[in-house]
């Protein structure tokens, strides 16, 4: 029984270790985004890899769930109430909009670029790679964490709202060649049920996902150990909790967007 | 056993350019979990000379090295580079610090995602003003030093293992550093590559003056290159002299480690 105790102890003592060591990270990477040289050429090239090379994912994936979503809700509805498959548009738009591509986009976005960050930043720490640039005097958070915090906070955005355009056009897509529904007809009602509150609360949102995601695989990586097997647990680690944060973050950010009336 | 009776006359090879000690190891103490590695020890390196930290692997010579640059802090004690300690300086006084630092990494440590020119530009980009074309002619020219040419596209992962080294130096180099800081050069290079690593250690002390440590179990390059050696023993220095020193030492734990005998005081596990 006392090592039950010892083991639940230590176990949260251990959460509380990494909680506290993810803080300080955080901070630092807050701070150093302020503090210069500001590199330039590094931002726009991890805004290529985070952002303009997942645009074929985000884009694609969120196509199809408009598909699927006509699909799945037009036939049903139809049967239950006749003529409710007119207002297609504005119910595809609004779960596009507010909860389907925001989320949807930081899950894939998280997979795709979470792993990537977290591979490549623990190969850095397990080949002294990020030794080696603390000995050329260059801050491994300020050089690393930085610019690829600041690509994932921008372009996640701005992937969500691809993603909402062309989720909104797959469903209308489906609507139209399965249900009939006029091209018209669907917009018409995405127009009337879809407010801007939507898209703001729908697209702010991402701007924590972005970080979470980014700050969440720089900081597995940064703590992996060992060699290739670390490098692996830090993948593992980044992007599973990255799921699990943006799962959970997502329903408290929009709780508190609620009382803010988005 | 500390250095307080070595004088800066006291090695051969080039002297010293000041009579302070330009790196200084006080009391320097370090532990990992129940693992004493380094239990104390003190060292004086001064300006322009060239030391040796041998010792077997796992002996804390690579510690000793990282508590140098301050990528590791010590449990107790201090290092003094200039009489400095590095350890309590700010970032800021850090990162001037080591602007005058080169470090030669055990593995390299080349930027994996940058090509050879990119990395030894990496600190001249950031911390020069000077020119593109002046950039790439240091680079041309510092690669030349480590003995490579027309290898400036390559990325990292298409050199050999002695290449990416040589890379690492020409890096290490790159801003003419008063300090360069060698952890094993010659491990995983051929002999005749050992050679002209030694050669350059030689020849950058010679026309720079810079302060050299490094980190070998090769005993060959000491032999070829030290000034001064210092092998640590069970988490302190057990002996710090000149070659000479080395090979007249009757001590067994010296002898069974310069004569690479499996069997003597040092244990192989």
């Amino acid at each position: 029984m006392i090592n039950l105790f010892n083991k639940i102890g230590q176990s949260i003592l251990d959460l509380l270790e990494v909680l506290g060591a993810f803080s300080i990270f955080a901070g630092h990477t807050f701070k150093y985004i302020f503090v210069p040289p500001f590199d330039a050429t590094n931002l726009l090239y991890q805004m290529r890899e985070i952002g303009v090379k997942s645009i074929p994912v985000g884009v694609v994936s969120s196509f199809f769930v408009g598909m699927v979503m006509a699909l799945q809700l037009g036939g049903p509805m139809e049967q239950q109430i006749q003529g409710i498959s007119t207002f297609m548009g504005g119910g595809i738009s609004l779960a596009m909009v507010r909860e389907l591509a925001p989320v949807l986009t930081a899950v894939l976005l998280a997979g795709r670029v979470g792993s990537s960050i977290a591979a490549e930043v623990g190969t850095m720490k397990v080949t002294e790679q990020i030794d080696a640039l603390s000995t050329l005097a260059t801050n491994p958070i300020h050089y690393l964490s930085v610019p690829r915090f600041l690509a994932a906070l921008t372009c996640i955005p701005m992937i969500t709202v691809m993603a909402i355009v062309v989720g909104v056009f797959g469903g209308a897509l489906i609507s139209n060649l399965s249900l009939d529904i006029p091209y018209n007809l669907y917009f018409d009602s995405a127009k009337t049920l879809v407010r801007s509150t939507d898209l703001i609360s729908g697209v702010g949102k991402t701007f924590f996902f972005g970080a979470e995601i980014s700050l969440v695989a720089c900081f597995s990586g940064f703590r992996a150990r060992g060699g290739a097997e670390g490098v692996g647990q830090a993948t593992i680690q980044a992007v599973v909790y990255s799921f699990m944060l943006i799962i959970i973050s997502d329903y408290f950010i929009t709780y508190i967007f609620q009382i803010f009336g988005l | 056993m500390t250095d307080s009776h070595i004088t800066p006359q006291a090695f051969a090879g080039g002297l010293p350019r000041s009579g302070e000690p330009h790196i200084e190891l006080v009391n320097l103490t370090k532990s990992f979990g129940p693992k004493h590695v380094l239990k104390g020890v003190n060292l004086k390196i001064y300006q322009g000379e060239i030391v040796y930290i041998i010792g077997k692997s796992g002996s804390g010579k690579s510690v000793t090295l990282k508590n140098i640059t301050s990528l590791l802090r010590p449990d107790a004690g201090s290092v003094f580079i200039d009489g400095k300690n590095v350890h309590e300086l700010e970032d800021a006084e850090l990162n001037t610090l080591r602007k005058r630092m080169g470090v030669l990494f055990q593995m390299a440590a080349l930027f994996d995602s940058m090509s050879v020119f990119e990395n030894v530009a990496f600190s001249l980009r950031r911390f020069t003003k000077h020119s593109p074309a002046e950039i790439k002619d240091i680079v041309v020219d510092k690669l030349a030093m480590v003995g490579l040419k027309d290898v400036e596209n390559l990325r990292p992962s298409s050199l050999s293992g002695g290449m990416q080294k040589r890379v690492g130096l020409a890096r290490a180099i790159a801003l003419d550093p008063e300090i360069v800081l060698y952890d094993e050069p010659t491990t995983g290079v051929d002999p005749i590559l050992g050679a002209a690593v030694d050669d350059l250690i030689k020849t950058l002390n010679a026309k720079t003056g810079v302060t050299s440590v490094v980190i070998s179990h090769d005993m060959n390059s000491v032999f070829r290159t030290a000034h001064r050696v210092a092998m640590l023993y069970d988490g302190e220095f057990r002996l710090i002299g000149t070659p000479d020193d080395f090979k007249k030492s009757d001590d067994p734990v010296i002898r069974q480690f310069v004569e690479g005998k499996a069997k003597g005081p040092i244990p192989i596990v």
